[in-house]
C-alpha cells in the first residue's frame, strides 16, 4: 500500500528519469521492490536523497513572514515524534538585490533532494528584482505543483465535502520571466507554452489520477482567445488523454472554471492548469475549504522535490503576533514525510491535524476561533507525543 | 524542555518500578521508569551483537549502564561468530534482525586467516554486503584523562568499506602468480563523497580531506579522487583538499590538528582507523559506526578483540560506552545520551578508575561501576 503511494509521491518522480528529452516515451509503471532487491534499491535512493542509517537530511527555507515561526513549530513536532529527519536550515536574504544569492539553495536542495519552503518575500518596486520563489523553480525544473483540498467537517464553510486535486504547471506561461519594453511606452510579456513541458505536466496529472483512483481529469485553458499557446496545451492534453481510457477527459475555460468553482465545486475532481491560471484557481479552492491557514502545497521535480504551504503567502501581516494558523506548513511537513515514506509519521501528524481541526476545534481566528498559534502548536506536540510515547 | 520537565514529573510520580536490577543504592530512590515497563513495545529495539573476545564483557557493561538509566532501549541479543561457528546463530537471522531494528550495537567478530569452507570473504565483509552498509565513520577525539602525545584532538574518518581492496577477487592464474583485484566504482565513490560532504555539514565541520594514491594507482584511486573533487563543487562552504596516503601517515602522527573530516577508500581507511584510534588512546576508547542508507551499526572504531583479555575482566569498555551514546543520539533519546557521555567523561577526568590500557589498574566492572554511580538524574 505504502509503495502504492510512493508511486506518485516519490516513484514517480524516479520514474520521469526515464523519459527522454522530448518526454514522449510512457512512463514505466514503478514496479514492486521485493526484500531481494534492497541493497539495489537503497543505492539508486541515497543518488538523491541524503538518507544515511534510516535518517534524512532535508534543507529548510524559511523564508520571510510567518515562516520563521512556522518552520519552529515544525522542528518541535518532529522533536516530539521522534522523527529520523534533520534540518540544514538556510537563511536566505530578501533583502538582497542580487539573485545569484540564490545559488546557495539550489545546491543544498540538490544536495538533500527535498526542502521544506516558507514562501520568500518578492519586492516589487526593484525592475530587475526577479522573484526569488520562481527563480528557485525554474532552476530546479520544480515542474508539477500539487495542492489537494479537501473539506473538513470541523471548519464550518459554504460548501460541504470537497474533495479537488490541483495540478498546476510551474515552469512556465506566463512565469518565463520574459518581459521587455521594445519602444517607450510598450511592454511585451511573453507567454510560452510549449509541447514537452504540456505533456510533461499532463502525463503527470493523469499518472496521479491513476495512483489514486481518481475519475476525471479537466484541463483548465482560454483556447478561445489564445488559439495557438493554450490551443497547444490542450491539444497536448487530450492526446495523452487517449492513452488513459479509463479516466475521463474533459476540459473548460478559466472563467466558466472560476466561476463554477465556486458555485458547484463539486463537480471538479482533478484539474490540470498551466501556471497562471493554476496560481489563481489553487487560492480559491484553498479559499473554499477554509482559507490559506489550512492546506498544503507539493512541488515536484525529476529529481527534487519541495514542500510548502498551498497558497504561497508570506502572511506578513500576521507575524509575530501568534495569530497565525502553522496548519498548512505542519501539513506540509506530513506530506514531506510521506515522500520519505516516514509513513507512520506522516500519520501520527496527520492524526493531531485532524483532531485539531475537527474534534476538539482548536482554531486560529482565521477559521473563526479564538485559540492562539501556540495553543495549537501545543496540542499538537503533546498529541504526538502520546501517539508515539518517545 | 517541556518534554523533560514531563519526565521529570513522571518520574517522581511513578512507582520505582525495576530498581530491584540495579547495581548500586544511588539509583534506587532517584528514579524510576518514565516510560511504563509494561509496555515493551514503545520501546527501541536494537540488535546486540556481542562479537569475539572481550567483546561480550564490553556489551554486558553497556547492558549494565542503560539498565541503571531506565532507557527505553531493548535488546535483541544473539552471538555470531567465525571463529566459533558452533555457538553461532546463522547470518540470516543477524542479517534480518539488524534490517527489521535498523540499529545495532556490535562487538569484534574475529576472522581467522583461513577459513574452514575456504570462502574468501569473512563474516564481517558478508554483513557490510548484504546490508550494504557502505560508510564507517570512526570518531577520534582526545580524552582529557588520557596522557597522550597530541591534545585536543578532534577529525573524524570515513571510510568506503564495500569494495576497493576488499573484493574478495583472488585468483591464482598461473602457478606462483597470485591476482588480487581492487574494484573502484565510480557510483560507490560519488555516494561516499556525498556521505562524507553531508556528515560534514550536519556536524558542523569546515574541511574534508580526500586521502588516496592516485600517483601511481591513476586510474582507480583518480577516480575516486575525481568523484570526491566533483562532489565539493556542491559543498560551497565546506573546504576541500586531498592528500597522498603515506603523507596522511606521517602528517597524521606529526601534526593531527590539521585535520577535520577524512574520506578514503577501503584499506587506506581501515589502516588511518588504526593509526588515528592510536593517537588518542588506543583501540578501547574510540567509537565508530557503519552506516548504510537504512540502518547504522554501531561498533568500536578499531576492529581489536583483544582475545588475550577474555575473562579477566581488564578490557576497556569506554569505546562501547561510547557507541551506545551515539545510538541513543541517533533515536532521538538526546537527554539520555547526553547524560551518559556526562557521566563517562567524568569517570575518565577524575583518573580515579582506570583500566590497564589507560595505565591503572581498574576492572571492566569497576570503571562500568563508577560511570553508572556517575550518571546525573537532572
Amino acid at each position: 500500500m505504502s509503495l502504492l503511494k510512493h508511486c506518485v509521491t516519490g516513484g514517480l518522480i524516479n520514474s520521469f528519469k526515464s523519459l527522454p528529452a522530448n518526454g514522449i516515451a510512457k512512463l514505466p509503471i514503478a514496479a514492486g521492490v521485493t526484500q531481494g532487491q534492497r541493497n539495489l534499491q537503497s543505492t539508486t535512493i541515497s543518488n538523491y536523497k541524503a538518507k544515511y542509517g534510516g535518517r534524512f537530511m532535508v534543507t529548510m527555507l524559511p523564508g520571510d513572514g510567518i515562516g520563521p515561526e512556522m518552520m519552529s513549530y515544525v522542528k518541535t513536532i518532529f522533536k516530539a515524534g521522534g522523527v529520523p529527519v534533520d534540518f540544514e536550515e538556510l537563511n536566505l536574504d530578501s533583502t538582497h538585490e542580487d539573485i545569484e544569492h540564490i545559488e546557495e539553495a539550489v545546491i543544498a536542495i540538490r544536495r538533500n533532494g527535498v526542502a521544506l519552503k516558507g514562501n520568500i518575500e518578492t519586492r516589487e518596486h526593484s525592475r530587475n528584482f526577479r522573484s526569488r520563489n520562481v527563480e528557485l523553480r525554474l532552476r530546479l525544473n520544480l515542474f508539477a505543483n500539487v495542492i489537494h483540498c479537501r473539506s473538513q467537517p470541523g471548519i464550518n464553510t459554504r460548501h460541504k465535502n470537497i474533495d479537488i486535486v490541483l495540478i498546476r504547471q510551474n515552469t512556465e506561461g506566463e512565469y518565463s520571466c520574459l518581459e521587455h519594453e521594445n519602444v517607450k511606452g510598450v511592454v511585451e510579456s511573453l507567454k510560452i507554452i510549449t509541447q514537452s513541458k504540456s505533456e510533461q505536466i499532463a502525463r503527470y496529472a493523469f499518472e496521479y489520477a491513476r495512483k489514486y483512483n481518481r475519475k476525471k481529469v479537466t484541463a483548465v485553458h482560454k483556447a478561445n482567445i489564445m488559439k495557438l499557446s493554450d490551443g497547444l496545451f490542450l491539444n497536448t492534453c487530450s492526446e495523452i488523454a487517449k492513452e488513459y481510457p479509463e479516466i475521463m477527459f474533459d476540459n473548460i475555460i478559466i472563467d466558466n472554471c472560476s466561476m463554477q468553482l465556486v458555485s458547484n465545486p463539486h463537480k471538479f475532481d482533478v484539474l490540470l492548469l498551466p501556471n497562471l491560471y493554476g496560481n489563481i484557481l489553487t487560492n480559491i479552492a484553498c479559499g473554499l475549504v477554509g482559507g490559506p491557514g489550512i492546506t498544503s502545497g507539493r512541488n515536484y521535480g525529476i529529481e527534487h522535490a519541495v514542500f510548502e504551504t498551498g497558497t504561497r503567502n508570506t502572511g506578513k501581516s500576521v507575524a509575530g503576533k501568534n495569530v497565525a494558523n502553522p496548519l498548512a506548513m505542519i501539513n506540509a511537513s506530513a506530506d514531506l514525510l510521506e515522500f520519505l515514506r516516514l509513513d507512520y509519521h506522516a500519520t501520527v501528524i496527520r492524526n493531531s491535524i485532524h483532531k485539531v481541526l475537527n474534534i476538539e476545534k482548536i482554531h486560529t481566528p482565521d477559521l473563526g476561533g479564538t485559540y492562539n498559534t501556540t495553543d495549537v502548536v501545543e496540542f499538537i506536540m503533546k498529541d504526538v507525543q502520546a501517539q508515539t510515547s518517545i | 524542555m517541556a518534554n523533560s520537565m514531563t519526565r521529570i514529573v513522571s518520574a517522581l510520580l511513578n512507582s520505582s518500578k525495576g530498581a530491584e536490577k540495579l547495581l548500586t543504592s544511588r539509583l534506587i530512590h532517584s528514579t524510576s521508569p518514565v516510560y511504563n515497563a509494561d509496555v515493551k513495545e514503545n520501546y527501541i529495539k536494537c540488535t546486540l551483537i556481542p562479537g569475539d573476545g572481550v567483546g561480550p564483557e564490553l556489551c554486558q557493561a553497556v547492558k549494565e549502564v542503560l539498565a541503571a538509566m531506565q532507557t527505553p532501549v531493548v535488546f535483541e541479543e544473539m552471538f555470531l561468530s567465525e571463529v566459533n561457528p558452533t555457538m553461532s546463530v546463522p547470518l540470516e537471522q543477524a542479517i534480518n534482525s539488524i534490517h527489521k531494528n535498523k540499529i545495532a550495537l556490535k562487538g569484534i567478530l574475529s576472522t581467522p586467516f583461513s577459513s574452514l569452507s575456504g570462502e574468501l570473504q569473512s563474516l564481517n565483509m558478508k554483513i557490510r554486503r548484504q546490508l550494504d552498509l557502505f560508510a564507517n565513520v570512526v570518531h577520534v577525539k582526545s580524552l582529557n584523562g588520557i596522557p597522550t602525545r597530541h591534545k585536543n584532538l578532534d577529525f573524524i574518518t570515513i571510510r568506503e568499506q564495500t569494495e576497493g581492496e576488499y573484493s574478495a577477487l583472488e585468483h591464482e592464474s598461473v602457478p606462483g602468480v597470485i591476482e588480487c583485484m581492487k574494484i573502484i566504482t565510480e557510483a560507490k565513490s560519488r555516494r561516499i563523497a556525498k556521505f562524507a560532504f553531508d556528515y560534514a555539514t550536519k556536524h558542523g565541520r569546515k574541511k574534508v580531506t580526500a586521502v588516496h594514491k592516485a600517483n601511481i594507482m591513476k586510474l582507480s584511486d583518480g577516480l575516486f579522487l575525481k568523484c570526491c573533487e566533483e562532489t565539493a563543487q556542491l559543498y560551497p562552504s565546506i573546504k576541500f583538499d586531498s592528500m597522498i596516503i603515506d603523507n596522511t601517515c606521517m602528517q597524521l602522527v606529526s601534526h593531527p590538528h590539521k585535520f577535520d573530516v577524512l574520506v578514503m577508500p577501503n584499506l587506506y581507511g581501515n589502516i588511518i582507523d588504526n593509526l588515528a584510534s592510536g593517537l588518542v588512546g588506543g583501540a578501547g576508547v574510540v567509537p565508530g559506526a557503519s552506516y548504510s542508507s537504512d540502518c547504522v551499526i554501531y561498533e568500536p572504531g578499531a576492529r581489536h578483540t583483544f582475545g588475550q583479555a577474555v575473562g579477566k575482566n581488564i578490557a576497556n569498555p569506554t569505546a562501547m560506552i561510547l557507541c551506545a551514546t551515539k545510538m541513543l543520539w541517533h533515536v532521538n533519546l538526546h537527554s539520555y545520551a547526553r547524560r551518559l557521555t556526562d557521566a563517562l567523561e567524568k569517570v575518565i577526568n577524575s583518573g580515579k578508575s582506570k583500566t590497564r590500557d589507560m595505565g591503572g589498574y581498574a576492572s571492566t566492572t569497576d570503571f562500568t561501576r563508577a560511570v553508572i554511580s556517575n550518571i546525573s538524574f537532572e
